[in-house]
């Protein structure tokens, strides 16, 4: 087990290389001299220059991109053009907030998918099962921002309930993270549906029920267990990709995370600051696959890394 | 014993057989009907739409829905409904250049790495390896801010993070019948790589490739809805449902109907593709024969 972890952390420097790469390669394919660009344009021809030789562009490619990796080790991601404070200190000061969004939206997603998907699952073909898959599908198929911008007319204009944007108590929370929740409860309630399907099918299943356990016991302890397997993939794999969905909830609800941060920079050509949220949101992308696969071994005891 | 014949008269019965099936599911048959509809109204929007998409009045601003625009007007006094028909031919056009992308890029380069394998199906699987590395919309948005907005850039963005899904449908799907008898053949009576590429794994490989097409046409209209309302997408006045969904936003107090509709119509498209897709998906599985 150590050594699988070991192994998995090793295959992961190439892949956090390549990245790197991409965001390196970032600047210098943008049309145009990326100093100038970089300097924003109300720079004079000195602060281009610095930055010119800050970028090391009179280098060789190879160089500059040892310099880049050096920098990254140390933590440095160079400073936002916008506002020129650090790109890490701007990075910092709206982390807390997505991950506060993302976690809810997993919390939420997990639970009402797991148990929705199990009831589905255990009552194949009820009322129940159809409705609550063609609500996943509709899930599914909603677009984030749309479903976010209609639980805001309903729940903040016309009824008056919650706030609508910012982030200042945790009655703001709530409407963006069921938002952000929404698509992957659907896939996590589809996922354990059709898992927990194949389970209950198996014959030791029907031995714990000719064992005469009851029937509560046989679905929560015997069959949840394994029907979990694949369920904990997806839901690793969601909150990889809440990462992405944020972008969107953040925008529509206002608040204050990385995705907002991102969408900023994009707008407004801040590369210091493009680059340092996609080099953190891959690289915590990379860091929960593998917290997944080693969830993965521990619920499946059969599943040897060698 | 396999027959050592072309699979053709075989694949166009399995295609009758998989309709069949695909027929007497409900939900299926709603999603295809969603989705002809949807490709009818893209394909004759002009004949459709009440009004000029991009006539503008802005005594009419925000106008609530009446006769003569039963969606009611946008923010700059445009017909939403005409806009909306006229949005549907965008997302066509999107959704086809981007899987477009995605399979003429992606399904070569899977199936180039199952077929060669060792060192070439190592690097190829590191690459796609590295572009996974970005979950969902962000490796698109990445592109984009290397790119510049556009519609040009959005479809290009959106088309290549489809790119690493298509190459591993079409290496999983290589590595299956690479191995079979007519390959074998083939390769016996002295075909090139290029010709046992052409003519024998990618035609055989295609069906999962097809049903993925159609769930990940409602991927590619999702995306570029996404990138239109971050402001990343069409340029204005194009009538762009993500785009028009943004502008709507501003006025979301005032008047619901700009931005409801259209975020409607990604809803209804997309879940007709789902529907068309769950329901092939179904049909393709032996398992799961009716």
């Amino acid at each position: 087990m150590g050594q699988y972890i070991v192994r998995r952390l090793l295959i992961m420097i190439p892949v956090l290389l390549g990245v790197s790469l991409i965001i390196f390669t970032m600047v210098r394919v943008i049309p145009g001299d990326p100093a100038i660009i970089m300097a924003g344009p109300h720079a004079d021809k000195e602060q281009v220059d610095r930055i010119r030789t800050q970028l090391g562009l009179d280098r060789s490619q190879v160089t500059q991109y040892l310099a880049f990796l050096g920098n990254l080790v140390q933590g440095d991601l160079g400073r936002s053009t916008r506002t020129g404070l650090p790109v890490t200190r701007e990075i910092m000061a709206r982390l807390p907030n997505t991950i506060i969004l993302a976690l809810s939206a997993i919390l939420i997603a997990s639970f009402v998918g797991m148990i929705t998907g199990v009831i589905a699952g255990v009552k194949q073909n009820s009322i129940f099962d159809h409705l609550s898959m063609m609500i996943a599908l509709f899930g599914l198929s909603m677009p984030v921002f749309w479903l976010g911008l209609m639980l805001m007319l309903l729940f903040s204009i016309q009824l008056g309930w919650l706030p609508a944007v910012g982030a200042e108590s945790p009655k703001h929370l709530v409407l963006p993270a069921i938002t952000l929740a929404a698509n992957s409860t659907a896939i996590i309630a589809r996922m354990t549906r059709s898992s927990m399907l194949e389970v209950i099918r198996l014959d030791y299943i029907r031995t714990a029920r000719a064992k005469g356990l009851t029937e509560k016991l046989v679905i929560w302890r015997h069959a949840l267990k394994n029907a979990l397997i694949p369920v904990v993939t997806v839901i690793g794999l969601q909150t990889g990709s809440l990462l992405g969905g944020a972008v969107l909830t953040e925008i529509v609800f206002a608040w204050p995370g990385i995705g907002r941060l991102l969408v900023e920079a994009i707008l407004a050509r801040d590369y210091p600051v493009v680059q340092g949220v996609v080099l953190l949101v891959a690289s915590m992308f990379i860091i929960i696959n593998l917290i997944v696969d080693i969830l993965y071994s521990y619920l499946d005891p059969r599943i040897r890394y060698t | 014993m396999e027959a050592v014949t072309s699979p053709t008269t075989k694949q166009w019965s399995q295609f009758r057989d998989v309709f069949r099936r695909l027929s007497k599911r409900k939900t299926a048959m709603l999603g295809l009907i969603i989705v002809i509809l949807f490709l009818l109204v893209g394909l004759f929007a002009p004949l459709l739409a009440p009004n000029d998409p991009l006539e503008h009045s802005l005594q009419h601003m925000l106008a609530k829905p009446s006769l003569d625009h039963p969606l009611g007007r946008d923010e700059l006094g445009r017909c939403i409904l005409s806009r909306i028909i006229y949005g549907a031919r965008i997302s066509l056009f999107i959704g086809l250049i981007v899987i477009s992308i995605g399979i003429l890029v992606g399904v070569p380069l899977g199936v180039i790495s199952a077929y060669y394998g060792g060192r070439t199906d190592f690097i190829i699987q590191r690459f796609i390896d590295t572009m996974l590395t970005f979950p969902g919309i962000l490796l698109a948005l990445i592109l984009i801010a290397m790119l510049g907005v556009g519609l040009q850039n959005v479809m290009i963005a959106v088309g290549i993070s489809t790119i690493p899904i298509y190459a591993r449908l079409a290496r999983s799907s290589v590595l299956s019948i690479k191995a079979r008898q007519y390959v074998e053949a083939a390769r016996s009576i002295g075909a090139s790589d290029t010709r046992i590429i052409t003519q024998h794994l990618v035609p055989n490989s295609l069906s999962p490739i097809i049903v993925q097409s159609t769930l990940h046409m409602a991927t590619a209209i999702l995306w570029a809805a996404g990138l239109g309302f971050l402001g990343l997408g069409v340029a204005p006045p194009t009538p762009e449902w993500g785009a028009m969904l943004n502008g709507g936003r501003l006025y979301i107090r005032v008047a619901y109907h700009v931005a409801t509709f259209p975020g409607m119509m990604i809803f209804i498209t997309v879940l007709g593709f789902n529907l068309l897709g769950d329901g092939l998906r179904d049909a393709l599985d032996p398992r799961l024969k009716i």
